[in-house]
C-alpha cells in the first residue's frame, strides 16, 4: 500500500468538498474492494475520505411503496432487516448471499453500487427493481446509472446518500457462482411491477444489463415454463477460463428460470 | 491403550496455541537490527537480462543494499575476503539417468538470475532496506532492461521442434527420458490381449497454497561466525546440509537452521528456495539480520507447484477381464528449474506404483521430463503416487465398463491376494487385504442401491454417479540403501533422542518436523504408552538443528512409520537402562525386573518403584556402581526402514450432476483405509478429511493455468479455486487393519492417502454419471456442461 492522506468528515458537504480538492481522492465506505486493490498497489489514491462518521447515510425505511436504504448500510444490516425482508424478500436474499461474513459486515450498498463491479450482485437488483440512486446533488435512475465496467453516472464530488427501491409485485434472484471467486458467473434478478417484467443480468458481461429475451418470455406469462426453449445471444457476453460466452448465455436462461421459481 | 496411549483419541496438545494465536511462526520472529528484503521478479516468462539498473533504488530512503545475480558470484560468506569467489547455485538432490545411460540434464539454478529469466516471478534483484515498505518501494525503482524471448509453458509443446529452449544444456527441453519395467514382456502381453483400454490423461497442475506463505530470516553472528536461518521448512536438517555442502553458505557446524511453527507445507516447504539462500548470504555481507516473507501473490508465482503430467496409458486384458499388462508414457512438466527433489517425483515416486493393488504381470513405463517456462514443479501431497493412482484407477474403471464387468468385481478379480508380492516395478508389497477394504466401502456406500438412487436423482434433474478408487501408496520413505541405488543424494532414515529428566518427565528430540501433523500429540502418546507417564510430562522437540542432532524431516507419510520407529528404538534403550538402575535400587537381579504401567516390580513380589523414583535414582547415582552403569537416563537411536510401507484402501464417491448447469455436487464419500496400527484415530481421520479435500480440489476445482506466453492466469484465489467446506460432504471414514510387518509399531502412514485416492474416485463417479469418459480435471461446471452435451441421456423428468 502506498501512503495516502486519511480524512474522516462528519457531513456529506465536508466529504464532497474533500473529494473535490484532489483528483486522486477516493471515498472509503466498507473498503472491501478498494483496500485489497491498494494493498496490491493496483490503486494509489492520494486521499481516502472515510464515510464512516458521515451523518445521514444510514437507515432503512419503507415510505409508502418505496424501500429506502442508506448508502452506508452494510450487507449484513440490510440482510437482517425485517423491513427489507417484508418489502422485497428477494433483495434480502441477494444481500445475504454476497461474499462471506467478513465482507457482509464491512461492505455497503453505496460502496457496491458506486463501484459497479461487473460481477457484483447489487447492480442486478437496482436495475431490475428500477431503483433510484440518490446523491448529494440529484436522483439518478438505475437505467442511467450503470454505464460500463467500474463506470457509473456519478460525477466528480458526487456522493451516493441512499438508494430507493419501488416495491415490486414479485421478484426473485438466482446466481451461479464462479467456483473460485464465488462472485456470480451469471446472476439474474427478475422483478415484476405493474404489468411489466424486468430481468437484469450481472456477471455475464462488462456491465449489468437487461435481457430482452428473458423479459419477453416472462411478460407473456411469469412462470419458469415460459423460459423453455428461450435462447440468449452470446454477443457481448464475457468469455474467460471459467465460462465461455455460450455457457454464460445458457446459464442466463437457467438462472432466470430459477429466479422465476423463487419469485 | 490407556487414556493417552497408542490408539487413544487424544486432543491435539498443539491446538490451543494455534487457535488462540499463540503459535510462533517465522514471521512472528524479529531479530535486533533486522532488515527487510524484497525481491524484484521477472514479469516475463522468458527474457534475456540486458542490464539491471540499481542506482536509483540504492539511493531510495532506507535502502541498505541492492544485489543482482552477479553479486552472489563475487562473495563467499565463509571467506573474510568480502569480494572473492561465488556461492553455488541451487541443486536437485536426486540424480536420474535416461534410458540411454546419460545423467539428467540439469540447467543451472541461480538464486538470483544472472543473464536469463525463465519464468514469471524469477528473481532478478533483491532490495534490502530498513523497513519492509521501503524495500518494496525501492524495488519499483530497479530498472531491468529485458530482451523478451519466446516462451513455452505446455510440456508437449516444449518437446516440439523449434520450441523455445529453457536451458541450453537440455536439448529439446528434455531433462531425461526414463523408463521402468520390461518393454518386451509388456509388448508381448498386449499382443496377446483380448481387449485393450486406452486413455489419454491430464493430471492437472496444482498450486500448494499452504496457509502460511514461505518466510526466512538470515542472521549472522560476527563474534562466533555462526549463521542462523529461521525458515518455513519441513526438514531443517536437509536445508542445513544443502545450504552448507552444496550452496556453500557456511560449514554445517556454523549453520543453525530453525523451522519453528510452520503453517502447512504439503511438500512445498521441503525444498531449498532461492530467497532463504539470499537472506543468509546478505546477512553475512551486511552483518545484520535480513527477513523476507512471501505474500500470497509471490506464493502463487514461486512456490514449487505439483503434478502436471500428460499421459498415454493402455491396459491389456484377457477375455475374462484379467489384466495382462500396462503400458504408460508420461510427459512430466518440471518447470523452469529442477527443484530439490523434482526429478524423483515422476520416476521413483510414480512409476513404481503403477501396479496399483493389482497383480499385473508386465508393466512398462516411459517418462519424459521436460523443462518449460513455468514455476518449478516438485513434490506435492502424494508426490507421484496420486498421478499413478489416477492412471491405474481410471484405466481399471474404464476397462471394466468397456468389457461390461462391474467395476468392483473387475478390481476384485485382479487384486493382489498373496503377500509378499513383487510387482514388475520394483516394489515388494508386504501385507494388505484389498478385498476387505473394498467390501467394507461398498457396504457403507450402499452399492446395491445405486441404481435406485440414480433413478430418484434423475427425477430431481440430477445425474448420479458412483466411482471407486482402490489406491495404494508407498510411504515410510525410505530404506536408505534402496533409494541410494536409485539416485537419491541422501539416506532416508530418521533419528530420535529420548531424554529423561531426574523427575521422570521426558523430552523427545525428533528429526521429524510437524507442520500440521500433530506430532506433539502422537509422538507423546507413544512415550506415554511405553513409560506409563501422563501426556503432559512429555515434550516433543523438533525443528532446530542445534537441539536435534540430525533428521530427514517430514514428507512422504514417513513421520509415523520412520520417525516414531526411531523413538521406539530409543525408548527400548531407555527402558533397558532404567531396568538396570531399578535392579540395583530394588536389590534384585536385572532379569527379575518387570516394567509395566510406569512401575518397576521384582517379579513375584510386591517390591516396586515407580518411574520417577528410578529416573531420580539414575541421576543421583547413589544406588549403583558407576563403573557398571553410567549415571543419567538418555538414549538416542537411528532407524532405517527395511522396506517402504504400503497403505492402501478403497474410496467411493457418490456425486450428483446438475443437468442444467453442469455443477457437480459430492453427496457422499466413503473411505476405508488400511494404515496399519493407528496411534490417534482422531488425528488420522483429520488427515483423511484434509487429504480428500485436497483430492476433491484437484478433481473439481483447482487448476493452475499458464497462457501461451507463460503468464500465470490463475495467480490469485479469484481465479484459482480452492476447496471450501461447502464443496465437501460429510465423510464416512473407516479402517481395516493389517499391521505393517516391517517396523516395530506396525504403522503404515496416513498423511497423503486422501489426496492420492480422491481424484480418481471423483472422476470415476462423474464419468459414471455422464455415461462417457471425456472429462478433464478440474471437472468445472463448464467442462461438465460441455461433456453433458455429448451424453446420450434420458430427459430429466419434470
Amino acid at each position: 500500500m502506498y501512503p495516502f492522506n486519511y480524512h474522516r468528515p462528519t457531513s456529506v458537504r465536508q466529504a464532497s468538498a474533500l473529494l473535490g480538492k484532489s483528483e486522486d481522492a477516493r471515498l472509503l465506505a466498507g473498503g472491501h474492494s478498494l483496500l485489497p486493490m491498494m494493498k496490491q498497489r493496483l490503486a494509489q489514491p492520494s486521499d481516502l475520505i472515510d464515510l464512516g462518521l458521515v451523518e445521514g447515510l444510514r437507515g432503512i425505511e419503507l415510505k409508502g411503496r418505496t424501500l429506502q436504504i442508506g448508502a452506508m448500510m452494510t450487507h449484513a444490516e440490510v440482510a437482517a432487516s425485517d423491513v427489507v425482508r417484508e418489502a422485497i424478500p428477494a433483495l434480502a436474499e441477494l444481500v445475504a448471499s454476497i461474499g462471506d461474513p467478513h465482507v457482509r459486515h464491512r461492505g455497503t450498498i453505496g460502496g457496491s453500487v458506486a463501484n459497479n463491479d461487473p460481477n457484483a450482485d447489487y447492480p442486478a437488483a437496482c436495475l431490475a427493481l428500477e431503483a433510484t440512486i440518490v446523491t448529494n446533488r440529484r436522483r439518478i435512475d438505475a437505467d442511467e446509472f450503470f454505464v460500463d465496467m467500474f463506470e457509473t453516472a456519478l460525477e466528480p464530488g458526487e456522493i451516493i446518500t441512499k438508494i430507493q427501491f419501488p416495491v415490486p409485485r414479485r421478484a426473485g434472484y438466482a446466481k451461479f457462482r464462479n467456483p473460485a471467486s464465488r462472485y456470480p458467473l451469471v446472476g439474474v434478478f427478475l422483478a415484476k411491477r405493474g404489468g411489466t417484467v424486468r430481468a437484469a443480468v450481472t456477471g455475464a458481461a462488462t456491465c449489468v444489463f437487461r435481457c430482452k429475451e428473458v423479459e419477453d418470455a416472462l411478460n407473456a406469462r411469469f412462470a419458469p415454463k415460459s423460459l423453455d426453449g428461450v435462447t440468449v445471444p452470446t454477443d457481448g457476453l464475457n468469455s474467460d477460463m471459467h465460462a465461455g460466452a455460450d455457457y454464460r448465455a445458457h446459464l442466463i436462461v437457467v438462472m432466470a428460470k430459477r429466479a422465476a421459481s423463487a419469485a | 491403550m490407556g487414556e493417552s496411549g497408542i490408539g487413544a483419541r487424544v486432543q491435539r496438545v498443539e491446538d490451543r496455541r494455534f487457535i488462540t494465536g499463540k503459535g510462533n511462526y517465522t514471521d512472528d520472529i524479529n531479530r535486533p537490527g533486522q532488515l527487510h528484503a524484497h525481491f524484484v521478479r521477472s514479469p516475463h516468462a522468458h527474457a534475456r537480462i540486458r542490464s539491471v539498473g540499481i542506482a536509483e533504488a540504492q539511493a531510495a530512503p532506507g535502502v541498505v543494499a541492492v544485489y543482482t545475480g552477479n553479486d552472489l558470484r563475487k562473495f563467499v560468506p565463509t571467506s573474510d575476503d568480502l569480494e572473492e569467489s561465488p556461492i553455488g547455485d541451487l541443486i536437485c538432490g536426486w540424480l536420474i539417468h535416461s534410458k540411454n545411460g546419460e545423467p539428467m540434464k540439469a540447467g543451472s539454478h541461480p538464486a538470483i538470475a544472472r543473464d536469463t529469466v525463465r519464468h514469471v516471478g524469477d528473481q532478478v534483484a533483491v532490495v534490502i532496506a530498513e523497513t519492509k515498505r521501503q524495500a518494496r518501494d525501492a524495488a519499483e525503482l530497479v530498472e531491468v532492461d529485458y530482451e523478451v524471448l519466446d516462451a513455452v509453458a505446455d510440456p508437449l509443446k516444449a518437446r516440439a521442434s523449434g520450441a523455445p529452449q529453457v536451458h541450453d544444456v537440455a536439448t529439446g527441453n528434455l531433462v531425461y527420458e526414463w523408463e521402468l519395467g520390461d518393454k518386451a514382456k509388456t509388448d508381448e502381453a498386449f499382443r496377446n490381449a483380448h481387449h485393450v483400454t486406452k486413455l489419454n490423461i491430464v493430471n492437472n497442475r496444482l498450486v500448494p497454497n499452504a496457509m502460511e506463505p514461505r518466510a526466512a530470516i538470515g542472521d549472522y553472528d560476527p563474534g562466533t561466525g555462526v549463521f542462523t536461518l529461521y525458515v518455513t521448512s519441513q526438514n531443517p536438517h536437509v536445508a542445513r546440509l544443502v545450504l552448507s555442502a552444496f550452496v556453500g553458505i557456511a560449514p554445517e557446524n556454523k549453520l543453525r537452521v530453525i523451522a519453528p511453527d510452520v503453517g502447512g507445507g504439503f511438500g512445498s516447504k521441503i525444498f531449498i528456495y532461492a530467497e532463504e539462500v539470499v537472506c543468509l548470504w546478505a546477512a553475512r555481507r551486511l552483518a545484520r539480520p535480513v527477513k523476507w516473507n512471501a505474500d500470497r501473490s509471490e506464493a502463487f508465482l514461486t512456490d514449487a507447484h505439483g503434478r502436471d503430467h500428460v499421459t498415454d496409458a493402455e491396459l491389456a486384458m484377457d477375455e475374462k477381464g484379467k489384466i495382462l499388462g500396462l503400458r504408460v508414457h508420461t510427459t512430466a512438466n518440471m518447470g523452469a528449474y529442477l527443484s530439490t527433489f523434482a526429478s524423483a517425483v515422476p520416476t521413483y515416486l510414480y512409476a513404481t506404483l503403477l501396479s496399483g493393488q493389482y497383480d499385473i504381470p508386465a508393466i512398462h513405463a516411459e517418462v519424459d521430463a521436460v523443462y518449460t517456462h513455468t514455476a518449478p514443479v516438485d513434490a506435492y501431497r502424494g508426490a507421484g503416487r496420486p498421478e499413478a493412482t489416477f492412471v491405474v484407477e481410471r484405466l481399471v474403471e474404464v476397462a471394466a465398463r468397456e468389457m461390461g464387468i462391474d467395476p468392483a468385481s473387475f478390481r476384485k478379480r485382479n487384486f493382489v491376494k498373496k503377500f509378499p508380492h513383487q510387482t514388475p516395478v520394483i516394489m515388494s508389497y508386504d501385507i494388505g487385504d484389498y478385498a476387505a477394504s473394498l467390501n467394507k466401502a461398498l457396504e457403507l456406500i450402499d452399492y446395491k442401491g445405486v441404481g435406485k438412487r440414480k433413478r430418484e436423482a434423475l427425477k430431481r434433474g440430477k445425474l448420479l454417479g458412483v466411482g471407486l478408487s482402490a489406491y495404494i501408496e508407498a510411504c515410510g520413505i525410505a530404506p536408505s540403501k534402496a533409494v541410494g541405488s536409485l539416485g537419491a543424494g541422501v539416506g532416508l532414515w530418521e533419528s530420535a533422542e529420548v531424554r529423561v529428566n531426574p523427575v521422570g518427565t521426558v523430552e523427545v528430540l525428533t528429526g521429524s518436523h510437524s507442520h500440521g501433523q500433530g506430532h506433539e500429540t502422537t509422538f507423546a502418546q507413544l512415550v506415554c504408552d511405553r513409560l506409563g507417564i501422563p501426556l503432559d510430562q512429555v515434550s516433543i522437540v523438533h525443528g532446530d538443528t542445534d537441539k536435534v542432532q540430525f533428521g530427514m524431516g517430514t514428507y512422504g507419510s514417513r513421520s509415523g512409520a520412520v520417525g516414531m520407529s526411531a523413538i521406539s528404538k530409543a525408548l527400548d534403550k531407555v527402558v533397558a537402562k532404567a531396568k538396570k538402575v531399578a535392579s540395583h535400587l530394588l536389590e534384585a537381579a536385572e532379569a527379575d525386573i518387570e516394567f509395566k504401567d510406569g512401575k518397576f516390580t521384582v517379579a513375584g513380589t510386591d517390591k516396586s518403584l515407580d518411574w520417577s523414583a528410578v529416573s531420580l535414582g539414575a541421576y543421583v547415582a547413589h544406588g549403583f556402581p558407576s563403573d557398571e552403569i553410567e549415571p543419567g537416563l538418555k538414549e538416542g537411536a537411528f532407524y532405517d526402514p527395511v522396506n517402504f510401507t504400503f497403505p492402501a484402501g478403497c474410496h467411493v464417491c457418490e456425486c450428483e450432476i446438475d443437468l442444467e448447469t453442469g455443477k457437480t455436487e459430492v453427496v457422499n464419500w466413503v473411505a476405508v483405509d488400511d494404515f496399519g496400527v493407528i496411534i490417534n484415530p482422531m488425528i488420522v481421520e483429520g488427515q483423511v478429511h484434509g487429504g480428500i479435500a485436497q483430492g476433491v480440489g484437484q478433481a473439481l476445482l483447482e487448476g493452475c493455468v499458464y497462457d501461451e506466453a507463460g503468464q500465470l492466469v490463475t495467480g490469485s484465489f479469484n481465479d484459482y479455486a480452492m476447496p471450501r467446506a461447502d464443496d465437501l460432504p460429510n465423510f464416512q471414514v473407516d479402517v481395516t487393519v493389517t499391521p505393517c510387518p516391517s517396523n516395530p509399531l506396525g504403522i503404515k502412514g496416513c498423511g497423503e492417502a486422501g489426496a492420492i485416492a480422491a481424484p480418481a474416485a471423483l472422476v470415476n463417479a462423474i464419468t459414471d454419471a455422464l455415461g462417457h469418459e471425456d472429462i478433464t480435471m478440474p471437472a468445472t461446471p463448464q467442462r461438465v456442461w460441455r461433456a453433458l452435451q455429448k451424453s446420450k441421456m434420458p430427459a430429466a423428468a419434470e
